[in-house]
């Protein structure tokens, strides 16, 4: 009530705030809700049947199918490496330990093009270890590990770093408590630490899951481009469009649209998930990294 | 917070710990190593001669050009949402709101086909601009019309909570004391947003650099004039030349390094003067 009062006294003319609304909806508008409409639009520009007959082919499926592995894989690994390391570094205090987070950070820093070329550098016919690799039957670039692997390296961070800041801001004390009263290291975590976090894990895992299904940059270093047995959803995408099919190719991004309207409602929710369970840690009242913030991914 | 304490009552630091730095190095950090490797075994003399060759000169001056301006126009119009969103409520907010997200959330090939069929001559936006001579896809101005999509959270997304925690307290009592609100705009508003602000600027500008999937399709990729730098990577990848493409990529890193060097520093003093 008093802050609708402020409000009132503190603005801009109406005249004022009325422009700048429209100026700032019209980018919002041209910049990313017309493409979002596009990409159905395009992906139905020959009805249902031809929709549908993107979708179902062979090729199509197997890029489907190899986009849910790939994310199958890189996502719970993630998520098993930022709980890990939100326990060693929201809960401990060491050195090094801002250099570690530094570190975490650095898929980010990355261009996706270097995060595949690195994974080529190593395992590629003229890498490091790919000769021998390839000598003992392992194929790793141009093939799923290396997808995989891609995959797992551009989603790394999401996690880790909703996690940690949480770790870091509830504290010890729960812990202490419930190890004092002779809680085991598992039951610890389950019971007393997993429901502070579930929130901030769950944000990681929408935000990691949407990056690992539609990378495309890193992947498609990585890939070969081998039809139906290389190829992810969105570097289907691509053939399909490089081919004057694009039609076909809006349809499968579609899926990927989709996806992507999947991730911001859910993300919706859980923000405001995280930012109440958050507050209730506040008495806590540790200072929040200045890196921990939903922006910035 | 005594360290020691703190460990005896608390099990599992070894583990996990043991388990981030092991997953980090497997993942991250010896596979990133072996770029300066890679880059050791070239001579300097062939080093150079591939990161100065015209071509790649050309593709360094356009990555850098385009991100440049969409960061720009991100850093304006970035901003008049971010105030939007903090400040105004109008129908629509909340969706408008979970939307700014869509360029983190839409894969990059996707967003990249779109603004190439949406701004190519015969596009819904591409065909009215064509009356006006303007031709977008294909051209350095749809390079950064697609790192604008990309680059637009960046802004937002950093500044929108600062303007939410700015105390209007303050504001208020710059008002009662006969501020002008264009005067509360430039002597409080804006200092304070400055930090931030310039933050998402560099942000939005350090992605835009490296960004690969959303440009490839509308920049039409021809030497010297529409070539980026990441895909001058991939090409060289394509012909095997693992040296030429290891050293762009070292260059690559160098540039974004330098910049968000540069950043945190103007950053530091912007928030020393703003200090009292």
């Amino acid at each position: 009530m008093t802050r609708e009062l402020r409000a009132a006294r503190l603005s801009e003319p109406r005249i004022v705030r009325w422009t700048i609304t429209c100026v700032a909806l019209a980018f919002v508008a041209l910049f990313l809700i017309v493409p979002l409409i596009a990409v159905f639009a395009e992906a139905f520009a020959k009805g249902l049947d031809g929709y549908r007959a993107a979708i179902v082919e062979p090729d199509a499926v197997a890029a489907l199918e190899l986009t849910l592995l790939a994310a199958g894989v890189a996502v719970p690994l993630n998520v098993l490496f930022g709980v890990a390391a939100g326990w060693a570094i929201g809960k401990f205090q060491f050195r090094g330990r801002h250099l570690l987070l530094t570190l975490i950070d650095l898929p980010f820093a990355v261009s996706p093009v270097i995060s595949g070329l690195v994974f080529v550098l190593l395992f590629g016919r003229r890498g490091w270890l790919g000769p021998w690799m390839i000598d003992h039957g392992f194929q790793i670039v141009f093939a799923k590990p290396g997808i995989i692997l891609a995959t797992i390296f551009v989603s790394f961070p999401f996690v880790a770093r909703e996690v940690i800041p949480i770790m870091e801001a509830v504290g010890t004390e729960e812990e202490e408590a419930a190890r004092v009263l002779g809680a085991g290291g598992l039951q610890l975590f389950f019971r007393v630490t997993l429901p502070n976090i579930k929130w901030g894990l769950l944000y990681g895992v929408i935000l990691a899951n949407a990056r690992a299904m539609g990378e495309f940059g890193a992947v498609s270093v990585v890939s070969g481009h081998i039809r139906g047995l290389t190829n992810t959803l969105p570097l289907h995408v691509e053939i399909l469009y490089n081919e004057y099919n694009a039609q076909a190719a809006f349809a499968v991004a579609s899926l990927l649209g989709c996806l992507a309207i999947v991730t911001l409602i859910l993300k919706a929710i859980v923000e405001t998930r995280v930012e109440r369970s958050a507050r209730a840690a506040a008495h806590a009242a540790i200072e929040v990294m200045p890196w921990e913030s939903k922006s910035a991914v | 917070m005594n360290m020691r304490a703190q460990r005896r009552v608390l099990p599992g630091f070894g583990l996990t710990m043991g388990i981030t730095v092991l997953y980090l190095s497997l993942i991250v950090l010896i596979p990133l190593a072996t770029l300066p490797a890679r880059t050791m075994t070239m001579s300097w003399a062939q080093f150079w001669e591939t990161i100065t060759d015209p071509r790649v000169v050309a593709s360094y001056r356009l990555s850098l050009g385009a991100s440049l301006a969409a960061a720009s126009v991100n850093a304006v119009f970035g901003a008049l949402v971010a105030w939007v969103l903090a400040r105004y409520s109008f129908p629509g907010r909340r969706i408008v709101d979970a939307l700014v997200d869509l360029p983190f959330a839409l894969p990059t090939a996707v967003a990249g086909i779109v603004l190439t069929t949406l701004y190519a001559p015969t596009g819904w936006l591409g065909a009215p601009l064509a009356k006006y001579g303007i031709s977008v896809a294909f051209t350095p101005l749809g390079i950064t019309v697609a790192l604008i999509f990309i680059g637009l959270p960046f802004v937002v997304r950093t500044l929108q909570p600062v303007i939410e925690d700015l105390d209007p307290e303050v504001e208020e009592a710059a008002t009662s004391l006969g501020a002008s609100r264009g005067g509360v705009l430039f002597r409080i508003i804006l200092p304070n947003l400055f930090p931030a602000w310039l933050t998402g600027f560099a942000l939005a500008f350090a992605r835009a650099v490296g960004e690969y999937g959303s440009v490839v399709f509308i920049s039409g990729n021809m030497p010297m004039r529409t070539e980026i730098s990441p895909l001058l990577i991939v090409t060289k990848l394509e012909q095997y030349d693992y040296a030429g493409a290891t050293a762009i990529a070292v260059v690559m890193l160098a540039i974004s390094f330098v910049l968000l060097l540069a950043i945190n520093g103007l950053q530091s003093w912007a928030r020393r003067r703003v200090a009292p």
